[in-house]
């Protein structure tokens, strides 16, 4: 499998790349046929822990994402993928609403987490964020202490009161981020202190703390070595039993390591949603195999 | 410029571009030796300056920590005194010290008959010296009926007289012919010397300038301080976390922002007038108390604390914020657990430097009647009090010649503050920002 997927995805000299309209080009003129407008693929699922309609996604007036339709199923990892400006960061980032802090974005279209509308009036945003966690492309570990990292969550959604029950809280999902080993010793140690990939897992283990359901992750190794990125898709793997995982990446191999369902984002739009497999090897739509071919992105 | 469609790579024209750019060179350094040198006179010529000021000051006030006194054999004669139990506070407090002084004086320096020349030798030593012997009889009240040999405050002339005459230009001025007799004369017996000027710190004003103290402004200057800060502080964070955090962008918090910056630059007796008209005038609060001084420097202070405690905030990481919201804190969470604590060490240093400036305020204080001569020490917040700049004022106006030392020795406590304030700001913010 692994040997087909380097033989679609060779290196290919900037030279033979064709002409592509920038990221940043005026968006309302759509440069492909009608026929490309709609999603390629199986955008929609059974029993969906998300589902998206119709979503856009404007700053003031540039418009930065059109018309996604999408629905992610529970318990699934879903990885999405595009060139540098696609709109995919923006587009996760409307799933725990934390577009709301940036004044001039505005969200139209409806995101719905169990069949609950969550732009509506009546959706609490903090009751939102504990149940959709979200972890950094840059770690950024609070400037507490490691326990007081881990336990800030549930202490201030009230999850527990007692102090034995917080230690149990911080050691589980210590345990479940993979670093339990590594910091048992020294849990009043500043997170600061931590490698970057410990603080990245330091994240991880806080995010899950607050028992979400699902779990973003907007490029969570682009700031890390090698062999971080590994243990973290190791962990993916694992937390994928227990949550939905939703992860904005870079990087195709790693979509292709950790994903079950790829989305393909291009110039805003969502052009392929598909099996991982399938879309690195036969996608359906043109634009997703010029871009795993390395043709432009 | 001979063929401009096809530019050769290092040249303009027919000269070699490096032979250019070498000819501008040595302009360019000589330029640039220059302007090192103007940074570098700039610099000699604040720090000679402040050099100037830190020598004249320092002079003149090295003087002022320092006092003249007169040893005296004193005889405690009860009929004299008209102290017949020296533990009945009544009669202490109507003994006659002064007789005990004056016949001390007549038997040390019995050449003295004439009663203009007597009156002369009784100015030798301060009205102090009778309040001394007072409080000594009363701590020691076996003294009585003895004799003991004492240190007391010489008069402020004879302490003028002698520390010039120490220093080699002798300042006859105030001082007869007899009275320079007499001081070389307790020289020669060595019954005169300088000691430490102990009550520049531990009495109030007063208009002998050898018993004037700077206790009084010292008490009124840390209690108008604390007012200021426990007023100031809390409301201008208040404020600038509102404006930074809560606060929509709109015409009318730019007009709010606009007129904080002008507030800052406001000359200081303006929130003099204004406290004048509101608190005195309006309110009708006593006047000259650090409640009132507290309220004014607040007014003064605030939009230097608000600015300083916005940049503070601004300058905490967005990456921090994110992290504290995306975990499903709320604003206000976000904001006291993880922005304020980050924020503190610049809210802080900028809300000493703000303390540090307003210690040095005259202008406003002025106004709302700080000017008084003020003896007693005050002990709250509602005593009439005065500060120390103001006090320095008092003194650097008073004619007489033995202030003009002290006056620089109040200086010199009140730049000692200052810098000691200062240099707390700067441990703060480097001590406070290492943690993060």
């Amino acid at each position: 499998m692994h040997n087909t997927l380097e033989q679609k995805i060779p290196i290919q000299s900037p030279v033979e790349a064709p002409p592509m309209a920038p990221a940043n080009e005026n968006r309302t003129a759509p440069h492909t046929s009608a026929v490309d407008q709609e999603t390629a693929g199986v955008p929609f699922a059974d029993n969906p822990k998300f589902t998206m309609r119709d979503v856009c996604v404007f700053y003031g007036e540039k418009q930065a994402v059109f018309n996604v339709n999408l629905d992610i199923a529970e318990n699934e990892v879903i990885a999405m993928i595009g060139p540098s400006g696609c709109g995919k960061s923006t587009f996760l980032r409307c799933l725990n609403r934390m577009n709301d802090t940036i004044g001039s974005c505005r969200v139209t279209g409806s995101i719905a987490l169990d069949g609950e509308e969550i732009y509506s009036s009546g959706m609490d945003v903090v009751s939102l964020r504990a149940r959709v966690g979200m972890v950094f492309q840059k770690p950024n570990p609070f400037p507490k202490s490691i326990y007081d990292n881990v336990a800030y969550g549930p202490k201030i959604h009230g999850l527990c009161n007692r102090r034995v029950d917080l230690d149990e809280i911080v050691e589980t999902s210590l345990r479940r981020a993979g670093l339990w080993d590594e910091v048992k010793d020294r849990l009043e140690a500043p997170g600061t202190s931590l490698s970057g990939g410990q603080q990245q897992r330091l994240c991880i283990a806080r995010t899950i703390a607050v028992s979400p359901e699902v779990i973003l992750m907007d490029e969570p190794c682009s700031a890390l070595d090698p062999i971080a990125t590994a243990r973290i898709e190791e962990l993916i793997a694992e937390l994928s039993r227990n949550y939905t995982i939703a992860i904005v990446t870079h990087s195709m191999q790693q979509a292709a390591r950790v994903s079950h369902r790829t989305a393909y984002f291009h110039l805003g739009r969502l052009i392929e949603v598909n099996p991982t497999q399938k879309v690195f090897t036969t996608p359906d739509h043109h634009l997703t195999e010029a871009y795993i071919t390395g043709r432009f992105g | 410029m001979s063929n401009t469609n096809n530019p050769r790579a290092g040249q303009v024209g027919d000269i070699k571009t490096i032979d250019l750019v070498r000819r501008s060179l040595a302009r360019r350094y000589r330029a640039e030796t220059r302007f090192r040198w103007y940074g570098i006179a700039s610099i000699a010529l604040g720090l000679f300056f402040l050099l100037v000021l830190f020598v004249e000051i320092v002079g003149t006030g090295v003087d002022g920590f320092r006092q003249t006194l007169i040893r005296l054999p004193v005889k405690w004669d009860p009929p004299l005194l008209e102290i017949t139990d020296a533990r009945d506070p009544q009669q202490l407090e109507q003994g006659n010290f002064e007789a005990v002084v004056r016949v001390g004086l007549a038997q040390r320096f019995p050449q003295v008959t004439d009663r203009r020349e007597k009156r002369e030798l009784h100015a030798l030593l301060s009205i102090d010296a009778a309040y001394a012997l007072r409080s000594l009889l009363q701590k020691n009240p076996e003294l009585l009926g003895g004799e003991t040999a004492l240190w007391l405050l010489a008069d402020d002339d004879v302490d003028t007289y002698y520390k010039s005459l120490l220093r080699g230009e002798p300042f006859t001025a105030r001082t007869s012919e007899a009275r320079r007799a007499q001081i070389r004369e307790l020289m020669q017996t060595g019954d005169i010397r300088t000691g430490f000027n102990t009550r520049l710190f531990t009495s109030g004003d007063s208009s002998e300038p050898e018993m004037a103290g700077i206790l009084g402004a010292l008490m009124g200057s840390l209690l108008t301080l604390l007012v200021t800060f426990a007023l100031s502080f809390p409301i201008g964070v208040a404020a600038a976390v509102y404006l930074e955090e809560y606060a929509p962008r709109n015409r009318f918090t730019d007009f709010i922002e606009v007129n904080i910056s002008n507030l800052a630059a406001v000359p200081s007796i303006i929130f003099g007038l204004l406290g004048l008209a509101i608190f005195l005038n309006l309110l009708h609060f006593p006047r000259s108390i650090p409640l009132v001084g507290g309220l004014v420097l607040t007014l003064m202070t605030l939009p230097t604390i608000i600015i300083s405690s916005r940049n503070a905030i601004k300058a905490v990481p967005p990456s921090i914020r994110e992290a504290a919201l995306g975990i499903g804190a709320s604003k206000m969470q976000m904001i006291l657990h993880h922005v304020l604590p980050l924020a503190m060490p610049g809210m802080l240093t900028g809300a000493i430097l703000g303390m540090a400036q307003a210690l040095g305020e005259t202008a406003p204080l002025l106004m709302i009647g700080m000017v008084a001569f003020i003896v007693d020490v005050p002990h709250g917040i509602t005593d009439p009090a005065t500060v120390l700049p103001v006090q320095i004022f008092l003194w650097s106006d008073n004619p007489e010649r033995a202030f003009l030392a002290r006056t620089s020795a109040a200086i010199m406590v009140l730049l000692a503050f200052l810098v000691c304030m200062n240099a707390l700001a700067v441990w703060l913010r480097k001590r406070l920002e290492r943690r993060w």
